[in-house]
């Protein structure tokens, strides 16, 4: 039961539609609202590197379930020409092009794992999750489902 | 979904449907006498015993109605509607869900009979209008089930909740000044549940200074720490000011020694002490964020 | 102005509230035509109401301090109101530091709060 939204990027626009998507999955999912804002946020911000760096790429956001806990996990993808220096681009105040810096240490610290690929030839990919643990209550009917 | 040309599934729902309204208008027909079988069935069952007999034919006559209409619109949103009115109904009375299944497939078995009785002769008829009856009611059946024991999961949370509120108290002390005492262990959970806590209290109770004292709190390390910081810069974001009390010597040093900047909170010895930099901050005309 | 976004005069100050998510560049635009409108009204402070976002990003966060900036080299005070509790949470986490901005619960706090600090400026 795993539920896939896709939102194609291309103008700032897109990021508007992206926000509200990654929101109401979290929610759906049954993270808080804080945490559903968290995971917001850090879309926004990788979902902007690709409209100013690249122009076009996608976002897929993606439920993931696990005995103990539920995840959402958000993949940032473009075919740019890449990140020259992803070790700068992870750090703190890095400016970057315009002045805007990636937004990536920013969008690794609201996420619980994050990941970063990215080079000329295949350009970038971010791929970050953010987990919550099941409760009392959906243990038990898990345990129930299985029993059954 | 099936091999079958859609005309012929056209057919053959059409031949559903006027053999839906048909049984329907059958079963609307003779309520009366059949929501007074029902009643019969449910307390030969022992079921609903909480319930006076009043009461019994009060809720029969509605869950009557409704669930023949369901069985006539057969829309998964009537569905769930008719299955939380019902959940909402009968649990404040203390209903179990096995009465509350029991009842609904005993409705089901009333009417069935007389669907039954009523076209016996025809054998094909009757088969067909099984064939409509049946997938219609034992949707019912399941929706109605699924959704009382999602209701009571539902309540479970709500009291789980509320629970948690209770154990950590954001204290209103007076207008415009809370007090956040923190006991125990401050793990990234229960930071979070306090600081969401804390800014809903600002919100509601438009608090323009919070004391959170500190004193109750086990060990203080630079994870605590950065969870005490973030729920002061945010009730700052918030437009209150913060300060910290129960910040003893010693902890004041560990948290120096982490390398923390003191500087940037506002502390006060004790409660009392805290209680008073509060009333200044007040009489002043309270906040500027720093 | 495009998008959800409203500026008015209110005696000596702006009330600037964004009332929806915005695109880039409608935050661009709404930062612009706060610029001017303070240039044109010779306010004296200006609130930025902000109770409707769900999210503030770097983006947001830069734009505000520019307002604020732009504000203060034309002699006007700036006021953040309204962000919410979930928001307030993710722009910590995320180390978007709002300061020297000064906040306020909501737009009447905000208010007094310049109301306040103008009496005092004026009293120095």
């Amino acid at each position: 039961m795993s539920e896939k939204v896709r939102v194609s990027i291309e103008s700032d626009g897109d990021l508007i539609k992206a926000r509200a998507a990654a929101r109401e999955l979290a929610l759906q999912l049954g993270f808080s609202r804080t945490d559903a804002t968290l995971i917001a946020t850090a879309v926004s911000e990788v979902g902007r590197n690709i409209v100013v760096h690249v122009g076009k790429g996608e976002l897929t956001m993606r439920s993931l379930h696990e005995s103990s806990r539920y995840g959402l996990e958000v993949v940032a993808e473009d075919r740019g020409v890449g990140i020259r220096d992803i070790q700068a681009a992870l750090d703190e105040g890095y400016a970057g092009r315009g002045g805007l810096g990636l937004g990536l240490p920013g969008a690794r610290r609201l996420m619980d794992e994050f990941h970063l690929e990215s080079d000329p030839d295949r350009g970038t990919k971010v791929a970050m999750t953010k987990w919550r643990v099941r409760d009392e209550l959906e243990r038990l009917r898990a345990r129930r489902r299985l029993r059954s | 979904m099936s091999s079958r040309s859609s005309s012929a599934e056209d057919v053959e729902s059409r031949v559903d449907d006027s053999l839906l309204r048909e049984l329907v208008s059958l079963l609307r027909d003779r309520r009366t006498e059949l929501r007074e079988e029902w009643v019969h069935r449910i307390t030969d069952a022992d079921l609903l015993n909480v319930m006076t007999p009043e009461e019994i034919f009060g809720e029969v006559t509605a869950v009557y109605d409704n669930y023949v209409d369901v069985l006539e619109t057969g829309s998964v949103e009537t569905l769930r509607a008719y299955a939380r009115d019902l959940s909402e109904r009968i649990i404040p009375r203390g209903v179990e869900t096995d009465e509350v299944l029991g009842i609904v497939l005993l409705l089901r078995d009333v009417l069935a009979r007389a669907l039954f009785v009523h076209y016996v002769r025809d054998g094909e008829l009757l088969n067909s209008i099984f064939n409509a009856y049946e997938p219609a009611a034992n949707r019912i059946a399941v929706t109605v089930s699924v959704s009382f024991v999602e209701e009571r999961e539902r309540v479970i949370r709500e009291q789980q909740e509320a629970i948690r509120e209770l154990s950590t108290p954001v204290l209103q002390v007076r207008n415009q000044l809370l007090i956040l005492p923190i006991i125990g262990v401050l793990d990234a959970e229960r930071a979070r549940q306090l600081t969401e806590q804390l800014l809903g209290a600002i919100q509601s109770s438009r608090a323009k200074v919070v004391v959170i004292d500190i004193t109750g709190v086990g060990t203080i390390d630079q994870a605590v720490a950065n969870h005490i910081f973030q729920a002061v810069e945010a009730a700052q974001l918030m437009g209150a000011s913060a300060i910290i009390t129960g910040l003893s010597a010693k902890i004041a040093q560990t948290i120096v020694e982490l390398g923390v900047d003191l500087s940037m909170l506002t502390t006060a010895g004790d409660l009392q002490g805290g209680l008073e930099e509060a009333e200044r901050i007040l009489g002043l005309g309270a906040t500027d964020a720093p | 102005m495009s998008g959800p976004v409203s500026i008015l005069s209110r005696g000596d100050y702006l009330i600037a509230s964004i009332q929806g998510d915005l695109s880039d560049a409608e935050v661009v635009e709404f930062r612009d035509d706060v610029a001017e409108r303070l240039g044109s009204h010779d306010a004296r402070g200006v609130v930025v109401e902000v109770a409707a976002l769900d999210v503030i990003d770097s983006f947001v966060a830069r734009a505000l301090r520019s307002i604020a900036v732009t504000a203060r080299l034309r002699g006007a005070e700036t006021v953040i109101a309204g962000i919410q509790p979930e928001v307030a949470i993710a722009m910590v986490h995320f180390k978007l530091d709002l300061a020297p901005l000064r906040t306020a619960l909501d737009l009447d706090d905000a208010l007094e709060l310049l109301q306040r600090s103008l009496y005092a400026r004026a009293n120095e």
